[in-house]
């Protein structure tokens, strides 16, 4: 199939199975969405319906009990599936797509000092010099709000939120055109979430980065999003321009996931959803949301099909 | 449960906020007075080198089957409110009296039988509990602590505990360990766990911020369910603004050790006194897509620091609206713009 250029990121029946002791896990089953340059989506789901194993499929950063990989992942005219690994290391893996790891905050070196860190992506992937890797490396301290004078220090002498700004500085110093924040505030106070998104927001329209933001805190995932992808159970359910999701979500389980969202203004009272995500390892035959869903009907033992609104997709049976 | 209930239930707490002491002694579950639990910092292990000023100067009130939600930043001396509390530190100056009687010394027996009175919910449920225990003994090991010998009494005190956390089949998941539960479910088993011992006092040390979205309101209307059939004092550490007004009565403001601003929930969010709870507010985000088109207005810096608190009132170093020669001279005392509603900010004065 041929890619269309339009898109920064493209990615088609993206699947990503892990063998366990129980079976297989059907962690990615299937995904599909595009992404245009400077845009960013928001994926939303509850925690187990595969978020973070999707950027861990889309940046290839696989563990070892991978029992099927496939589906087409295009970088701009690039399809990154026929790379080999070390390919892929030198030609997509920060210099095109970057990620802030789920607890970015913890997953900074201890024993190196946070200057040197930010600089190494730079030694490794474009080979500079480390004189001149610190030197960008500085200009990133001050481009995400960090104080030059902490490059010296070590992690544990940051604050969180200094902290996540050093892991976001490393995810950009390469300047690659497409970021993954896997949620990067979950751990952070409210100050500090706001002053998070407002740098992303900034970067978003100074280095017109993309953004692919994982995350189950649908409130704040409103800072930054242009468009959102609902995930549930291993399979994009929705994806949907953020004004027209927020404001009239179109799937059920959309619907249900904006109703649990306590709300400072105004008075609806937070519901939530009743039962639990099914297992994915033999997860249901038919529409997987079925079993919770309050408009559930006949059709739904069937699996059904993405249909296209304009721009915006829905995995419902509703909207055929 | 209605809005409607919730407005009427808003009125009826108003008039017994704290320091008044003017509401029945029966009515008070938790009196704390001018509490300050300070940490001495040393130097080469015995030289002193100061304090730091965790709690300094909290006085409130907590009545029978009401919420207090007491919301801030990590470091403002929440998490050292809540566990002075628990009598896990000692206050180093002030009271804390619990139905009437001071417990600032409590020892051995009067100790454990003041922990029975007191439920404690933490903040990661999986953390808190010992992995190699099932359920079944996690959920006995108080009931054996406090003395009750008979198993088959013990197997359904812990029966009941799962049922009213809506865990059923109970016997089911007795046998489980809490690594084979889901997040909210291990929540649900430490609620169980904190209310096994029939308290009249919960403590809820930010008991969803781990859990999935969907899964908080669920846990927080089942703390709210309970509080309500069982006519518990609630004391609900969060930083999230957002959950607040659905689950509490009143909501105390922390900074650096302090309370900012305290009253009950229409008066904190709706007539907003305080610069800071206005940055709290501005922060909190409801989803709504224009949220990304703008940047949000936070005070610059950080919290100060504990040991050195700067002069003055706390927060001036970063307040927008700091008047020279007077916040940060000398300290706010707490104004009351409205009844019970009272604000440490000299922009009221």
């Amino acid at each position: 199939m041929a890619n269309n250029s339009q898109y920064l990121l493209d990615i088609q029946e993206l699947k990503l199975h892990f063998r366990t002791t129980k079976g297989v896990v059907q962690a990615v089953d299937g995904v599909n969405f595009q992404l245009k340059p400077n845009q960013a989506v928001v994926v939303v789901g509850e925690s187990g319906c595969g978020k973070t194993s999707l950027a861990k499929a889309i940046l290839r950063l696989l563990p070892r009990n991978v029992f099927h990989y496939g589906g087409k992942v295009y970088l701009n005219d690039l399809e990154t599936m026929g790379l080999s690994d070390e390919e892929y290391r030198k030609q997509v893996r920060w210099i095109k797509m970057s990620l802030v790891p789920q607890a970015a905050m913890n997953s900074l070196n201890p024993v190196l000092r946070v200057g040197d860190q930010v600089a190494e992506p730079m030694m490794i992937h474009y080979g500079v010099k480390k004189e001149e890797a610190m030197q960008q490396a500085i200009k990133m301290f001050q481009h995400v709000g960090v104080p030059v004078d902490f490059i010296n220090r070590y992690a544990f002498e940051l604050s969180g939120g200094m902290r996540q700004r050093v892991a976001i500085a490393m995810s950009l110093v390469t300047a690659p055109a497409l970021v993954m924040l896997d949620e990067p505030t979950s751990a952070l106070d409210v100050l500090t979430q706001a002053n998070i998104f407002n740098l992303l927001k900034r970067i978003k329209s100074e280095m017109a980065t993309s953004f692919v933001l994982i995350t189950h805190d649908i409130a704040t995932s409103s800072e930054l999003a242009d468009r959102v992808a609902v995930m549930y159970a291993g399979q994009i359910v929705e994806v949907a321009d953020a004004f027209t999701f927020f404001k009239q979500p179109r799937h059920p389980y959309s619907a249900k996931l904006m109703a649990s969202v306590p709300k400072l203004r105004g008075n609806d009272e937070p519901d939530f959803i009743t039962g639990q995500p099914p297992s994915l390892i033999n997860p249901p035959t038919g529409c997987r949301f079925a079993a919770r869903c309050p408009k559930r009907f006949g059709k739904c033992n069937e699996e059904p099909p993405m249909v296209s609104l304009g721009e915006d997709k829905v995995k419902c049976w509703l909207h055929v | 449960m209605t809005t409607k209930d919730k407005t009427k239930e808003m009125n009826t707490s108003t008039p017994a906020p704290a320091k008044t002491g003017k509401a029945l002694i029966s009515d008070i579950l938790l009196s704390i007075t001018d509490l300050r639990v300070w940490f001495e910092l040393r130097k080469w292990g015995f030289r002193h080198a100061g304090y730091v000023r965790a709690v300094d100067g909290i006085t409130f009130d907590l009545n029978n089957s009401e919420t207090i939600a007491i919301v801030g930043e990590s470091g403002c001396g929440k998490t050292s409110l809540m566990r002075t509390v628990l009598l896990l530190n000692r206050p180093t100056k002030g009271t804390v009296a619990f139905d009437g009687k001071v417990i600032n010394d409590l020892k051995a027996e009067d100790l454990k039988n003041y922990r029975s009175h007191v439920g404690y919910v933490q903040q990661d449920p999986y953390g808190a509990m010992p992995p190699f225990m099932s359920i079944q003994a996690i959920l006995e090991e108080p009931l054996k602590i406090n003395g009750m010998k008979d198993p088959v009494e013990r197997f359904n005190r812990v029966k009941k505990a799962l049922e009213e956390v809506k865990m059923s089949p109970a016997e089911e998941f007795m046998a489980k360990f809490p690594h084979m539960l889901s997040g909210g479910q291990q929540q649900r088993v430490v609620i169980a766990r904190a209310m096994i011992m029939e308290p009249r006092l919960l403590i809820a040390d930010e008991p969803v911020s781990m859990l999935d979205a969907s899964v908080r309101v669920e846990i927080l209307k089942l703390l709210r369910g309970l509080q309500k059939k069982h006519n518990l004092g609630v004391i609900y550490i969060t930083h999230d603004l957002s959950t607040v007004r659905y689950f509490s009565e009143q909501i105390f403001v922390m900074y650096a050790g302090q309370v900012i601003e305290k009253g009950n929930v229409k008066q904190v969010l709706q007539a907003t006194s305080h610069p800071y709870t206005f940055a709290l507010l501005e922060a909190t985000s409801d989803p709504d897509a224009r949220n990304a088109t703008v940047q949000k207005e936070v005070p610059p810096g950080e919290p100060p620091s504990l040991v050195n608190p700067p002069a003055g009132c706390r927060f001036h170093p970063r307040c927008p609206k700091m008047i020279d020669g007077l916040c940060n001279v000398e300290m706010p005392p707490d104004f009351e713009p409205e009844p019970g509603h009272y604000v440490k900010c000299w922009l009221l004065k």
